[in-house]
């Protein structure tokens, strides 16, 4: 079967990559690149644990095919924290302990980083309500919406 | 499997014409990449539709919108005058999945997914909206309800495809709206789905509706006999008794875990009075 050639941009690097056809941008991040942030917990679109952002738009990376990503700008959680600066999304998460076994943790913050672009100032409800395709099996979902609330008032103090 | 990713319509419509296997449309790929990989799907090829910029826009056309098939639930959302035009459309279509699902699903994609449930269908049948199909034959325009044939399957011809859907120009003092039933608030399969379009008059009395119901019967169905039941009256109490009996009278559901017949067939009556009422509303405020 013959590969497709990709080229892409990922966390803002160029990147280049062969893939089979039916694999999808989840199984390239994580089997062919090494960015092995984005998790599977569900390959069906309905856990969020493989959220990333494609051309801005938050997506389930298990869900797009790997050829799709042609010409793309592509983000993932990788991109987040600033080398050892963590991005305040992250720092709040850990304060709250709005995590446990953390693999839901890379999607959630990818798809919370992607709402507070657009809305810096959401109301609890709006943050539920963005983040219901996120799914928790441990922590609960009060404590990651407070770590959300916390990091959107602090990052909106900070601009 | 090939993966085709044509970047105009001509090549879309001769490279499916020349695909001698199965060959799907991929639009948002949230049905279509579900399905394959729980091989239930194996095409021998997936035509990527994302790549062809006329797809990707919703443009205006005779006072009324055309939505390319490519485009999503979110780019939906983000059009002001589609939103205050079409409200109950664009939330039809903003219920199905999470944001993440909502960022690649197209309304094209969940008529031709062709599910029984589908949410955006109600609502696009209830605004008489027609889909425009694609093929090496040229294009035809066909009424959104005559587009799904059964639970998965379609009224498509080999090698066709949904290019747009057409939602036509609204009188004065017209709403719409879509509600579902599920047992959560979000992420669900809806029991029952209902639309309602209508427009009144200056005295408030309603002059055109269409009511379509979903999850009741194999495919998404119009209700004529619903939208006789408002047509002609103030949507007063004895109206919208009527209309919610003659919704209860057309569901012909299935009983599954996530509803009873009985259930499906009360729930179909109350949705529809309650989605009436609020296009009511919606066309009042138009005035
Ligand atoms: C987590 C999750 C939640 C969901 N929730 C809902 C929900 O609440 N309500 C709901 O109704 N649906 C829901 N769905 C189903 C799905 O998201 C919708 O049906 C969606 O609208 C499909 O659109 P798509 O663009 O992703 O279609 P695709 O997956 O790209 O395509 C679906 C089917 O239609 C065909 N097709 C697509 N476009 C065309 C075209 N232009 N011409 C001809 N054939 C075409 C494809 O070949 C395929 O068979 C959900 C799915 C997931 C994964
Ligand atoms: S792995 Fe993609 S949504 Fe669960
Ligand atoms: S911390 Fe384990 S799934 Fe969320």
């Amino acid at each position: 079967m013959s590969r497709i050639h990709v080229t892409t941009t990922i966390n803002g690097d160029p990147v280049e990559y062969l893939c089979d056809p039916e694999e999808t941008l989840l199984d390239v991040l994580r089997d062919r690149l090494g960015l092995t942030g984005s998790k599977e917990g569900c390959g069906t679109g309905d856990c969020g644990a493989c959220s990333v952002t494609m051309n801005g738009r938050l997506v389930c990376s298990c869900l797009v095919l790997g050829a799709e990503a042609e010409g793309a700008q592509i983000a993932t959680i990788e991109g987040m924290a600033k080398g050892e600066t963590l991005h305040p999304l992250q720092r709040k998460f850990i304060e709250h302990a709005a995590l446990q076994c953390g693999i839901c943790t890379p999607g959630i913050l990818v798809a919370a980083k992607s709402l507070l672009e657009r809305n810096p100032d959401p109301t609890e409800e709006e943050a539920r309500y963005w983040l219901a395709g996120n799914l928790c099996r441990c922590t609960g979902y009060d404590k990651i919406i407070r770590a959300v609330m916390d990091a959107a008032a602090e990052m909106r103090e900070a601009s | 499997m090939q993966y085709l990713a044509p970047t105009t319509l001509d090549d879309a419509v001769s490279m499916l014409a020349a695909q001698a296997g199965d060959c799907r449309v991929l639009a948002g790929g949230t049905d279509l990449l579900v399905r394959m990989r729980s091989g239930f799907a194996e095409p021998d090829a997936v035509m990527d539709i994302k790549r062809i910029g006329a797809l990707r826009e919703i443009t205006t056309e005779d006072g009324g919108f055309r939505i390319g098939a490519a485009v999503s639930g979110a780019e939906m959302a983000e059009n002001a005058a589609l939103v205050a035009a079409w409200p109950g459309v664009v939330e039809a279509a903003g219920l199905i999945g999470s944001t993440q699902i909502q960022g690649r699903a197209t309304m094209a994609g969940n008529l031709c997914n062709a599910s029984p449930a589908a949410d955006s269908v109600p609502a696009m049948v209830a605004a008489g909206a027609v889909a425009r199909l694609a093929s090496a034959a040229g294009t035809r325009d066909v009424a959104v309800e005559d587009i799904p044939a059964g639970p998965g399957k379609t009224n498509l011809k080999p090698g066709e495809f949904v290019a747009s859907i057409f939602l036509p120009a609204r009188p004065a003092r017209s709403g719409d709206a879509y509600l579902r039933f599920i047992p959560r608030t979000e992420m669900d399969i809806a029991v029952v789905g209902c639309g309602v379009s209508l427009t009144l008059d200056a005295g408030g009395t309603c002059t055109a509706a269409r009511v379509a119901l979903g999850a009741v019967a194999p495919t998404v169905i119009l209700v004529p006999e619903a939208a006789q039941a408002i047509i002609g009256t103030k949507l007063d109490d004895a109206a919208l008794d009527a209309l919610a009996a003659a919704c209860s009278a057309a569901a012909k559901p299935i009983a599954d875990k996530r509803g009873t017949v009985e259930f499906r067939t009360h729930v179909a009556g109350v949705l529809a009075r309650r989605a009436a009422t609020i296009a009511k509303t919606r066309a009042g405020e138009q005035a």
